[in-house]
């Protein structure tokens, strides 16, 4: 089987810091993969780096994906090809329609896989299906993108964006973060029903509650921009009840 | 300034020519004098300089080192105005219109049957006739502060649009005055000068368009005037899309009475160089007025707008929103005064400038001026100028969307609470035609 993903002695910085000192991860087809971490251990800038954010620099390493070089994608390239980000925090856009700005998300993936593009009645009929996966008010929707969204409705937005887009691989920045326990489960149930042979999820949280959830294949500890020790769900139970300190004083 | 010298002395030269060529018998004795007093306070002034605080920022001396001699042929250039006028897009307006020519009325290109009974809607030129007495105290107002361009304005004052709408009538269908350019070679210009009276209780919707063929060189020098009566409701909306080689100064005079509600949307998106001195006085109790415009300029475009919301009298609300895109080199001026007078208690006022810049190189000037002498008012103000925003951006473009449509959608979505602020639908849609891509 070949790998979906892989991520090669990854290293990249901000602001001239390096804040990922050589990741390597391999994610297969169908997977799902947890990272976990302290507060500024590198989660979010792992997202972010495999996303295509131009503020951060990768100074080392490769990730293949599909078999190609992702690093070398545009981030639009990198959605087309069935990269999908769900933000930690999503990005309020004034004036800009949700409906409008996720029907032109879709055509151009769309437009970028050779498929045709999508009618405003179609899409709107895609768009009654897959809202009800995550329960998100109709309403919302066309609104102006995640503008005066609580918390809780912003991350639905995300996984409701994914759900419309269906990528192949997924990254969840803490999409658990700021959700009630409702919300959580509803998010989770979401994410669960969108999981399939073929697409692999790697899902950055810092608490393990989520993963009661959605239940990962491989547990992944980052601590200070490196992965330090991997497992199966106990290893998130572990960190639960024990905290990250053990890990530290190891790796130093 | 040698050159603006002898500019005025060719003004001189064309006032003379002018005055004695137009004492048509439907003109009132009155405008002469009229038109005389203003030529004497425009070369009082002279054009402005960039030393005069108000034009600062703009510098109109390729206007006035330039003759333009004044437009006519209005009657031979109709047929190329009616190929321009069609490729404007703008059929759902016309139901009522009135169009203009190089200053003059185009009687062939206007349609002005089906006017509800109490509305007159007609060139100035005709209006002398039947309307003078309505004409003469809108004319005649003495007028102190108004800018040298007014004056140029009103000592040329030739055709325009004139309409009446009668007491209590209310008439739905926008009126749409269209003028339009359409230059034979030389650069010309023309004073259009309109007035607008809405009676006690009636309502309308107004609407102007400019435009010239693309390309040419000539400057519009347009007034407008409008008196709103008791109650009355008035919804103005002015596109400016000239010629990207031509000039544009325009003055929007609101005399708004007790109650008298008005709102006017100016959509600046032509002319190299382009003004507006857009003026509201409230001077009747509980009139409200609702000041939106949007610019959106490249290349090399400048374009101004000074607006003044003067509060005479209590209780009065006026909320102003302008927002401009700025690309390339283009610049902008945005100088918004609201004066709160001393017997002006209980004012609501609410202004707010806005402005998005898409390059390095674009430019622009905001100046939000609150002058309050009463104390016991609500005045809020702002002004913002920002660029395309990284995050906003990167999210776009994390779904699949490319940078250039990203940048589009991200601008579209800047300018959208103008465009829905908007309430006449066929002028949406023209905006949007010209704007949007998600033509809503």
């Amino acid at each position: 089987m070949t790998a979906l993903i892989e991520i090669r002695n990854l290293h990249a910085k901000a602001k001239g810091l390096e804040i990922l000192h050589g990741i390597d991860l391999t994610i297969q087809p169908g997977e799902v993969h947890a990272i976990m971490g302290p507060n500024g251990s590198g989660k979010s800038t792992l997202s972010q780096v495999l996303a295509g954010r131009d503020s951060f620099e990768v100074t080392e390493g490769e990730v293949i994906y599909k078999g190609k070089d992702l690093l070398s994608m545009a981030p639009e390239k990198r959605a087309c090809e069935g990269v999908f980000l769900a933000f930690q925090y999503p990005v309020e856009i004034p004036g800009v329609n949700n409906t409008y700005f996720l029907k032109a998300a879709l055509n151009s993936v769309r437009k970028y896989r050779g498929e045709e593009e999508l009618d405003a009645m179609d899409f709107l009929k895609l768009v009654r299906e897959k809202v009800k996966l995550i329960e998100l008010d109709e309403e919302l929707i066309n609104r102006p993108v995640n503008e005066g969204f609580s918390g809780g409705e912003k991350k639905r937005n995300e996984i409701f964006q994914m759900a419309v887009l269906e990528p192949t691989f997924a990254i969840l920045d803490e999409t658990d973060s700021g959700l009630d326990i409702d919300a959580l489960q509803i998010v989770a149930a979401g994410v669960n029903a969108l999981r399939t042979k073929e697409r692999s999820m790697l899902v950055i949280t810092h608490y393990q509650r989520l993963l009661n959830h959605i239940v990962p294949d491989f547990v992944h500890v980052l601590v200070d921009g490196r992965i330090v020790r991997s497992g199966g769900t106990e290893l998130a139970l572990k960190l639960e009840e024990e905290g990250y300190g053990w890990l530290e004083t190891k790796v130093s | 300034m040698a050159v603006i010298e002898s500019m005025e002395d060719e003004l001189r030269s064309m006032f003379l020519e002018r005055s004695t060529e137009r004492s048509s018998e439907t003109e009132p004795g009155w405008l002469a004098l009229v038109r005389k007093n203003a030529f004497e306070r425009f070369l009082d002034k002279g054009f402005p300089t960039t030393r005069d605080e108000d034009w600062r920022f703009t510098n109109v001396s390729v206007i006035a080192s330039r003759v333009f001699k004044l437009a006519s042929g209005g009657a031979e250039a109709e047929d190329e105005a009616r190929t321009l006028l069609a490729s404007l897009g703008l059929q759902e307006l016309s139901l009522h219109e009135l169009v203009f020519v190089n200053g003059q009325f185009s009687r062939a290109l206007s349609s002005l049957d089906d006017l509800p009974d109490g509305v007159v809607v007609s060139s100035l030129d005709n209006a002398w006739s039947h309307s003078a007495e309505e004409l003469q105290p809108v004319l005649s107002r003495s007028l102190s502060d108004e800018t040298a361009f007014f004056d140029l304005n009103e000592a040329f004052v030739g055709d325009g649009a004139f309409v009446h709408i009668g007491k209590g009538v209310v008439v739905d269908a926008p009126i749409h005055c269209v003028f339009l350019t359409v230059p034979n070679g030389e650069a010309c210009v023309h004073h259009q000068r309109n007035v607008i009276v809405a009676a006690e209780q009636s309502e309308a919707r107004i609407i102007e368009t400019y435009a010239g063929v693309e390309g040419s060189i000539y400057f519009t020098n347009a007034v407008t005037q409008i008196v709103a009566r008791p109650s009355s409701v008035v919804d103005h909306y002015k596109v400016q899309r000239e010629s990207i080689r031509a000039f544009h100064v325009a003055s929007l005079d609101f005399v708004q009475e007790r109650g008298a509600s008005v709102s006017n949307h100016s959509l600046s998106l032509g002319a190299a160089l382009a003004r507006n001195d857009i003026r509201a006085e409230l001077c009747g109790e509980g009139a409200d007025v609702t000041l939106n415009g949007l610019y959106v300029v490249s290349g090399s475009q400048h374009v101004d707008h000074h607006t003044v919301i003067d509060h005479r009298v209590g209780h009065c609300t006026s909320r102003e929103l302008y927002k401009g895109v700025l690309d390339d080199e283009a610049s902008g001026v945005f100088n918004g005064r609201v004066i709160v007078r001393a017997d002006a208690q209980k004012t609501d006022a609410k202004q707010s400038n806005k402005n998005l810049l898409l390059s390095r190189e674009a430019l622009v000037n905001t100046n939000p001026q609150l002058e309050i002498l009463a104390d016991d008012v609500k005045c809020a103000h702002g002004a913002t100028i920002g660029q395309l925003d990284a995050e906003a951006l990167f999210y776009l473009r994390s779904r699949g969307i490319g940078l250039d449509e990203a940048r589009k959608i991200f601008t579209e979505g800047f300018m959208a609470d103008v465009r829905d602020r908007i309430r006449v639908d066929a002028v949406r849609k023209i905006l949007c035609g010209l704007l949007f891509k998600d033509a809503a």
